[in-house]
């Protein structure tokens, strides 16, 4: 199976793609973005049918897409909590509009769209695994050095306003690192089904871990399952990588959910 | 004469809709036990968050002692109870800034010594969800300690506890304030505790408030057990 460039590829993505979406989704999930992650994948389809009409890889038409709408997604929601979810059903209405209409400006296969909705293995080169590695990277090294804060204005926010961080730079530089994660997360597994990785494996690990780090851990190791496994599955069975991690994920967070419910019954 | 901390004259304070208190004066020193009382929506809340820079006052001045450490434990959270924060997580949630997640040996032994002050230390890896409301409290206050505050203030910190569990909060509340001369600004509506603890007292009331001495409590509040 390693013998194939295309396989070496898909192996290192993926465990970029699991390791910083495990520790991105712990987050994603305290501050309850959910919604703005699946919505970032949407636009990050939009992105992609973008760089396809304007001659970009799909990755760098997606980073484009997701980083200008998740600023302007942290610029006019901030004020008002309440508005977020409005705010983000906007602008995600205006970019895959966008996107619909650049997929019919460009004059590439709806094949070419599939792929990117749905996540292909052969389509990532080595110079994608380098810029996926440069971005997984910087996503790394800035949660290192935000974990603390990000940490107290994710998980405790009323207790977090004594402690004087900065929460509006914290909300935009998280989103941006959301919109890279979604980006990067969407070459292997489709912009359609990021969420499978970037909530899922967080929200089962959720049950299991008793400290933030731990936490973070686990869903790293969820993550990795999924896409290790789903990977090879699909390389012996020829069916799409991205229904075997979809199948992974979600039985991992039921047995979560059945773990929870036993540890409550004691 | 003690040392005043903070030092508040013709304060007015008020939302965009509305104003909440006006011409409101009175000094805290180093030491004392303050209990801040008054009904509903008098504006308790509104007061602490404008000493805390929160909010905007309309008018007057407040006079803060130079880098006063304030630890506050504010009257609402929402802390998910399904989230994996053990009582020691919790507190280390507390130790801010650019620096790298693990924490350091002396972070760790603060959190113990915190642990200890508050009688949770048995508790310091059972989750944040798991543990009576009492216990919450405490767990609070231990998070606010970690910055070692010289002015402590509790936003209705015992409100919604039992009698007996709200003096186990107290005893420790007042043991800080004796022990280690932490100044407490304490808010309550429960005039038992705000008998039997503090050292003073601040009634804000409908366009007015009076303050001093407990022992100086209005008579119409003598034989009260809740404002
Ligand atoms: N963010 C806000 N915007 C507008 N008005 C507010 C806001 N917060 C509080 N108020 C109003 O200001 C008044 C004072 O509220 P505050 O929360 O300070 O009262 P409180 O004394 O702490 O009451 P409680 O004992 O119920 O905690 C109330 O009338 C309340 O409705
Ligand atoms: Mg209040």
């Amino acid at each position: 199976m390693f013998s194939y460039e295309f396989m070496q590829n898909a192996y290192l993505a993926g465990t970029l793609i699991a390791i910083i979406s495990g520790i991105m989704g712990v987050f994603v999930i305290a501050r309850n973005m959910s919604f703005m992650a699946h919505t970032l994948s949407e636009i990050g389809f939009a992105g992609a049918a973008f760089g396809m009409y304007a001659g970009l890889t799909p990755l760098n038409g997606m980073l484009v897409f997701t980083t200008i709408s998740s600023m302007l997604v942290g610029q006019l929601s901030s004020k008002i909590e309440s508005r977020r979810e409005s705010v983000i059903s906007a602008i995600s209405g205006l970019f895959i509009g966008l996107g619909i209409l650049f997929l019919a400006l460009s004059d590439k296969s709806s094949s070419y769209a599939t792929s990117i909705l749905f996540g292909s293995v052969i389509g990532i080169s080595r110079a994608d695994v380098w810029q996926m590695s440069i971005l997984s990277i910087l996503i790394l090294i800035v949660s290192l050095l935000m974990y603390r804060n990000l940490k107290d204005d994710s998980f405790d926010p009323v207790g977090a306003k004594t402690n004087h961080i900065p929460n509006r730079l914290i909300s935009v530089v998280f989103l941006i690192m959301l919109a890279l994660n979604v980006s990067v997360a969407a070459q292997i597994v489709g912009s359609l089904l990021i969420f499978i990785l970037l909530t899922l494996p967080a929200s089962s690990a959720k049950y299991f871990a008793h400290t933030v780090f731990s936490m973070m851990l686990l869903a790293i190791a969820f993550a990795l399952v999924g896409v290790w496994v789903g990977l090879y599955l699909g390389y012996v069975t020829n069916l799409p990588v991205t229904f075997f991690i979809a199948v992974i994920e979600a039985l991992i967070y039921g047995v979560a959910l059945i773990f929870n419910q036993l540890k409550y019954r004691h | 004469m003690k040392e005043t901390l903070i030092k508040v004259q013709n304060l007015e304070v008020g939302y965009p809709n509305q104003k909440v208190f006006q011409n409101l004066s009175f000094e805290i020193h180093a030491g004392q036990f303050l209990a801040v009382i008054g009904e509903n929506g008098i504006g308790k809340t509104t007061l602490i968050k404008t000493l805390l820079g929160q909010i905007k006052p309309l008018n007057g001045k407040i006079e803060i002692e130079n880098h006063l450490k304030i630890g506050y434990v504010p009257q609402f959270r929402n802390i998910d109870i399904e989230y994996p924060l053990t009582i020691a997580d919790f507190i280390s949630l507390n130790f801010t800034g650019i620096k790298l997640p693990w924490l350091s040996k002396r972070e760790k032994q603060k959190i113990n010594e915190v642990l200890k002050q508050v009688n949770l230390f048995h508790l310091r890896n059972r989750p944040l969800g798991m543990v009576s409301g009492g216990e919450k409290q405490r767990a609070y206050l231990a998070q606010a300690l970690i910055k070692n505050p010289e002015l402590l203030i509790l936003d209705e910190s015992t409100a919604s506890l039992d009698p007996k569990t709200k003096r186990e909060v107290l005893e420790v509340v007042s043991k800080l304030n004796r022990e280690l001369n932490i100044t407490i600004i304490f808010i309550s509506h429960d005039l038992n505790l705000v008998k039997e603890y503090p050292d003073s007292f601040l009634w804000l009331k409908r366009d007015e408030y009076l303050s001093g001495d407990i022992n100086n409590l209005p008579d119409q509040l003598k034989g009260e057990s809740h404002v």
